[in-house]
């Protein structure tokens, strides 16, 4: 391998990116576009669910309870509804998403009985949200019920000593106030770097194809492993330029805690930009024109980091067969590090695994590429 | 006119069915993504990886811990003889959740005061941890309750008075058992559609005007209009196309259940479809290459998708994002799907997205055909 041979690449590609000044504010701008949308556009962070209530008895107990619920942040109280058809028109069209309904004889039966039920419908069209509200719900009606329980036992003459015989101390680690955007925003920077990868080295050598200088780049006494890394190394500088828009966006613009070490940052990140740039490069070579290069290079990038790496959608989650497919997938062992280092700060040690697996993963992905590349025409 | 439209028509499919890997970058990945938000998006919770220390070790100690073991949401994956173990199980990500049930547990339960369960959870995925806690809360406030209402059986203490406990009784309408399948399946008719007919649009013209053949097209007698919509009819039933095969798909593949009309289905599908080609008619008078038109297509392509509640609520983004939704016609177009699909409602319900996408589509094509007949003439 010679460097002034892969020198020569490298200007010549280098001069190409400068002079398309275009694609190169594409490449700068889309970390800026997707971690602005992502990091405000992806919440999952539950409150204010639009809620209507249904009190059949209209008792003073029963408009307590309703009352509770008006004041937790967690919900909305839109209205009362006057009629169980009224309740399902709201569910119906969407303007509630949690309805309450409360039994006619609600406290009689809490009186006599001493048991009272109430109903909860809810909108299970998005599950996630149905399940978050559910639990608040059920908070709430446990409030209410301990209140309710206290009066009882007070009117009756008696003192207790506690209405809550198992209290839960829960203690969150990594991410203290359960923000969602802290364990979004880390998985952002991955999708980013993915996107920027593929996007910039799938059309190098389609490119090539599609305005006939293969021909020349042939005849040239170039080898490929020189044609790759000449290639492929201006766009890893644009890819790393890339990473820092994210990581200081994160920190600074979205307060991300970041306890990690920027040496560790700058090494991992390096090797999944390396991963990405390979497997783009080895598309443009397989598939020799620029729009489907870059779109399946996109898919085989892009599609995975979102759904397999752990970056939205939990991996323990999964089926099994998904499970043993994420292994396959290096976004899965990226976003394993950018969270440990963000929000863990996770020592070198604890990190070896994946960033072994990475390193492993990126020099299989060296040698695939740049054998891909033959010089020949057909 | 209609002849010189069936020409070109007929040109579209001809082209199509010659690109083996246009063909298969049309069916490919609809099936691919669908396989993936299939199996692997998911938001539900199971088998949470749990250690526990039980520091009190008595009967009521070894019940709560039992509760825990025996319920489907937590699993335990690794004894713990002491707190730190607990610990660093935690730290590791080992586990997700560690419970230490502390001495003098049962003691404090006894004299019928508060006991204190410590909980650790790793909060990494925000989502996932909020979720766990909950389920930590129900099973020991069950477990205490009980308690508490034996324990005063037994004492005697309830004389006189009752116990007094008020539940919540949950049903989940629509989709009663929290399927995530049902939530994003029918939602990738919106996402895949927009995502292939916008391309496919926009890189049909754009190609031929870097090829050159468009002015070989237009030194044809054919008209501006005619060859709109000779260049839209092909895509739009494309487009039918690649909504019938993710729906059968989806219905018999994985499930999902489709309780409304689907004629209503058909008529926002068709409303969208016109937005969509409107889009990449748009696209292609801006771009004049195809890779100007790729990062274009992702740059308007990405917000939409984002934007339009697909796979995150959209009451939870900032009121600046919320507004912007509104021009999102997949925003609408996903309301309609969901509604049509789980919930069964017809257009009583569904008029205003109708009306809605119907304003934006229409308004998008007409400024897209002005637009074009302009770079055209």
């Amino acid at each position: 391998m010679r460097w002034r041979r892969v020198k020569a690449i490298l200007v010549k590609e280098s001069l190409q990116i400068v002079r398309d000044p275009r694609s190169l504010v594409i490449a700068l701008l889309i970390p800026l576009l997707q971690m602005f949308l992502l990091g405000y556009g992806i919440s999952l962070d539950v409150k204010q669910i639009p809620l209507c209530a249904y009190d059949r008895e209209g008792s003073q107990a029963s408009q307590e309870l309703v009352q509770r619920f008006a004041a937790s942040p967690y919900f909305s109280l839109q209205g009362q509804a006057a009629n169980y058809a009224e309740v399902g028109r709201n569910l119906d069209n969407g303007r509630c998403r949690l309805a309450i309904v409360i039994p006619a004889d609600f406290s009689r039966t809490l009186n006599d009985a001493g048991q009272g039920v109430v109903q909860a419908l809810l909108d299970a069209t998005d599950t996630n949200t149905a399940s978050l509200a559910a639990g608040y719900a059920s908070a709430v009606v446990a409030g209410y019920s301990s209140a309710v329980q206290l009066k009882s036992i007070e009117r009756h003459g008696g003192s207790v000593q506690t209405l809550t015989p198992v209290e839960v101390r829960a203690r969150v680690w990594f991410n203290e106030d359960l923000v969602s955007r802290n364990f979004i925003i880390p998985g952002v920077v991955a999708l980013v770097m993915a996107i920027v990868g593929a996007q910039l080295s799938s059309l190098t050598i389609a490119r090539e194809w599609e305005r006939g200088t293969m021909e020349l780049l042939i005849s040239t006494p170039v080898k490929p492993m020189e044609l790759m890394l000449g290639k492929l190394l201006p766009y890893f500088i644009v890819g790393m330029i890339d990473a820092c828009i994210c990581l200081a966006l994160a920190v600074f613009w979205f307060q991300v805690p970041f306890r990690g070490t920027l040496p560790a940052m700058a090494f991992t990140t390096g090797l999944f930009l390396t991963v990405v740039l390979c497997i783009g490069y080895y598309v443009s070579v397989s598939i020799r024109s620029q729009v489907g290069a870059s779109q399946v290079a996109l898919l085989l990038t892009m599609l995975p980091t979102t759904l397999l790496s752990g970056f939205s959608f939990p991996i323990d989650q999964m089926p099994p067969a998904v499970q043993t497919v994420t292994y396959v997938v290096s976004g899965r062992y990226y976003v394993t590090i950018l969270k440990g280092l963000f929000l863990k700060g996770a020592p070198w040690t604890e990190l070896l695994l994946p960033i072994l697996c990475l390193t492993l993963y990126a020099l299989v992905m060296i040698l695939l590429a740049a054998r891909a590349f033959r010089k020949t025409l057909d | 006119m209609l002849q010189r439209i069936y020409h070109l028509l007929l040109k579209e499919f001809l082209q199509l069915r010659r690109d083996k890997s246009a063909r298969l970058r049309l069916l490919v990945p609809p099936i691919l993504q669908m396989l993936l938000f299939g199996y692997a998006a998911t938001f539900e919770v199971f088998n949470v990886a749990t250690v526990i220390f039980d520091q009190d070790q008595t009967q009521e100690s070894r019940a709560l811990v039992a509760d825990f073991v025996h319920s489907s949401r937590f699993k335990l994956v690794a004894p713990a003889s002491d707190r730190r173990a607990v610990q660093d199980a935690v730290e590791s990500s080992t586990a997700q959740v560690g419970i230490v049930v502390p001495e003098g547990f049962s003691e404090l339960l006894r004299k019928g005061q508060t006991a204190p369960l410590q909980v650790l959870v790793d909060g990494t995925n925000s989502n996932t941890a909020l979720i766990a806690l909950g389920y930590v809360g129900q099973i020991s406030g069950s477990y205490g309750q009980r308690y508490a209402l034996d324990l005063a059986q037994r004492t005697g203490r309830t004389l006189g008075r009752p116990m007094v406990n008020v539940q919540l009784r949950e049903r989940y309408w629509y989709n009663p058992n929290l399927n995530s399948r049902w939530f994003f399946i029918p939602g990738l008719i919106g996402t895949l559609t927009l995502i292939t007919i916008v391309n496919l649009t926009a890189f049909a013209i754009v190609r031929e005007r870097e090829v050159g053949t468009l002015e070989q097209i237009l030194v044809t007698p054919i008209q501006p209009i005619e060859f709109i919509i000779g260049k839209t009819l092909p895509f739009f039933l494309i487009g039918l196309f690649e909504v019938a095969i993710v729906a059968v798909f989806g219905m018999l593949w994985f499930e999902v259940p489709f309780k409304g009309n689907p004629l209503v289905l058909m008529l926002g599908t068709s409303l969208f479809l016109l937005s969509t080609l409107a889009i990449g008619l748009l696209i292609s008078t801006v771009c004049k290459t195809q890779q100007q038109a790729f990062s274009s297509n992702f740059f308007v392509l990405n917000p939409m998708f984002i934007l339009s509640g697909f796979s995150f609520p959209i009451s939870s983004m900032p009121d600046a994002l919320q507004w912007l939704t509104y021009l999102d016609p997949l925003r609408y177009f996903l309301v309609i799907i969901r509604a049509t699909y789980l919930k069964g409602v017809g257009l009583d319900v569904l008029w205003p997205q109708m009306a809605a996408l119907a304003a934006l589509s229409l308004s998008l094509f007409a400024v897209a055909v002005l637009r074009l007949h302009k770079s055209l003439d």
